[in-house]
């Protein structure tokens, strides 16, 4: 168990890297109760969000899921969210769990002179998370919505195990899965269904530690690793959550837009080490013995077999002809620009 | 969790293991299930010289890395080359296939093994684990 934002977390329930391979191969079950749901409520909900994000979240339909960003004046990352539509005039907005205060706040106070409610929902909800390729197959037969049926980055209320809930194809892990929002008093009987109907395929519960190396395979940010308030969208190479198309202003615009024409500062690099050695948080990048950059998360991949890292470089550095290396306390290990993902699952 | 009777720990959760004045080291079960999944360990190099509580390798978890503490003072003798291949024996057998090194240890007057004065018994060290944990 670790403490994680105020939450008694498990960082793993055995193995972690047997979780991570239980989520490629077959399934994991994620207790994600400590993320921030926030509701935005009321004729003004769609406009209200679409001034205080980056993303136009009132043409996103009933039924379907966003990834969005919440940026400060200056264009830096508050949080990055998800956004539910569950209704003509209901949204559920999903933060990080150190950030749902803050993103909370800022939510009502943009959506001030909008006819809507904000509202921190976040003890109203507990989140169970199946992912894995036999997410479908093992949740399906509990579920009241059709989950074979129902799209990517879809949502739909129903039930699970007879338990009223929102359930959504979505997830953190680059996998297929599904995430359960449900009443508290629900969750670990929805759980011990889940865990009981998986069981025989070889579902296992999954902690905070696969999920940081699903989601770092699978070329995701992190908040406070890849994100922060200092940087932007695009530094990140998330710059398409950025809708500057849409309709009326919204909190960042004019930052962000400058940013968006002169180009990035800095830029989200995958790094494959040659080393058995672990790249970690803030270790310094080489090129040709040069500082260059820093890792922003490095962990030893369990699909690939060696060590990988994300990692912010210069804009400026020369990836075709330089010799990259990360400072692993004072050792240069060799490393080679990757693509990212690290992990693409098939479709 | 296993803490065998017959060991000796340090605070740094390392154990020893006496046969005449030889030491073997590894580190125990608590601090395995507390470091997660082994996938590196940094061993010193036959030959060299260690001191009782001076770092002396590492130990790479997926999430963090820690320094390996000697147990005792001496010349290291031998390694276990079987964790560069496999380094989750760690976590697998802590207190077999999973040791880390030997060391020669000084000899006292009486012919023994000359061991630090603060290394735990078994007892001692539950006692640690129950207020670390």
């Amino acid at each position: 168990m670790t403490s994680f934002a105020g939450w008694q977390m498990p960082l793993r329930y055995a193995s972690e890297t047997a979780e991570h391979q239980a989520v490629r191969h077959v399934a994991g079950l994620f207790d994600l109760s400590h993320m921030g749901e926030i509701a935005v409520t009321g004729p003004g909900a769609g406009a209200a969000l679409d001034y205080a994000l980056t993303g136009y979240l009132s043409a996103v339909p009933t039924g379907r899921a966003r990834d969005t960003m919440i940026c400060a004046a200056d264009g830096g990352v508050l949080d990055d969210l998800v956004m539910y539509r569950q209704g003509e005039q209901e949204f559920l907005v999903i933060a990080n769990a150190a950030n749902t205060e803050t993103v909370y706040r800022e939510l009502a106070d943009r959506a001030a002179g909008h006819d809507a409610v904000v509202t921190d929902a976040t003890s109203d909800y507990a989140l169970i998370a199946v992912q894995g390729p036999a997410a479908a197959g093992i949740l399906g037969p509990l579920a009241g919505p059709d989950l074979g049926a129902m799209k990517y980055y879809a949502g739909a209320f129903g039930d699970v195990a007879g338990r009223t809930a929102w359930v959504a194809r979505t997830g953190y892990t680059g996998e297929d899965g599904f995430e359960v929002f449900c009443r508290p008093e629900d969750a670990s009987h929805i759980w011990e269904a889940v865990a009981a109907a998986g069981a025989a395929a070889g579902l296992v519960p999954a902690g905070l530690a696969a999920r940081d190396t699903l989601r770092l395979e699978a070329g995701m940010p992190l908040y406070g690793n890849e994100l922060g308030p200092d940087m932007t969208p695009f530094e990140a190479g998330l710059g398409r959550v950025v809708k500057f198309d849409k309709p009326g202003d919204f909190v960042g615009r004019e930052a962000l837009a400058a940013r968006a024409s002169e180009g990035p500062r800095q830029r989200l690099a995958g790094l494959t080490l040659r080393s058995r050695r672990i790249p970690r948080h803030g270790y310094p990048v080489l090129a040709d013995g040069q500082a260059c950059g820093a890792v922003t998360s490095g962990a030893p991949s369990p699909t690939l077999g060696v060590p990988i890292a994300m990692a912010y470089l210069e804009a400026g550095t020369d990836l075709e002809h330089s010799v990259l290396a990360v400072d692993i306390r004072g050792d240069a290990a060799p490393a080679d620009v990757t693509d990212l993902p690290f992990y693409r699952r098939r479709q | 969790m296993s803490i065998p009777a017959e060991l000796h720990y340090t605070p740094e959760h390392e154990w020893v293991s006496i046969e005449g004045t030889t030491a073997s080291v590894g580190i125990t079960e608590f601090a395995a299930q507390q470091l997660g999944d082994v996938v590196y360990v940094s061993l010193p190099t036959p030959g060299t010289s260690v001191t009782a509580g001076e770092p002396c390798g590492e130990v790479e978890s997926v999430k963090s890395v820690s320094d390996l503490y000697s147990p005792v003072d001496g010349e290291v003798t031998e390694v276990n080359t079987e964790l560069e291949d496999d380094p989750s024996l760690v976590n697998a057998e802590p207190y077999t296939a999973g040791w880390m090194f030997r060391v020669r240890v000084a000899q006292d007057g009486n012919g023994d093994a000359a061991l630090p004065p603060d290394l735990l018994s078994a007892a001692e060290y539950e006692e640690l684990t129950k207020s670390a944990g």
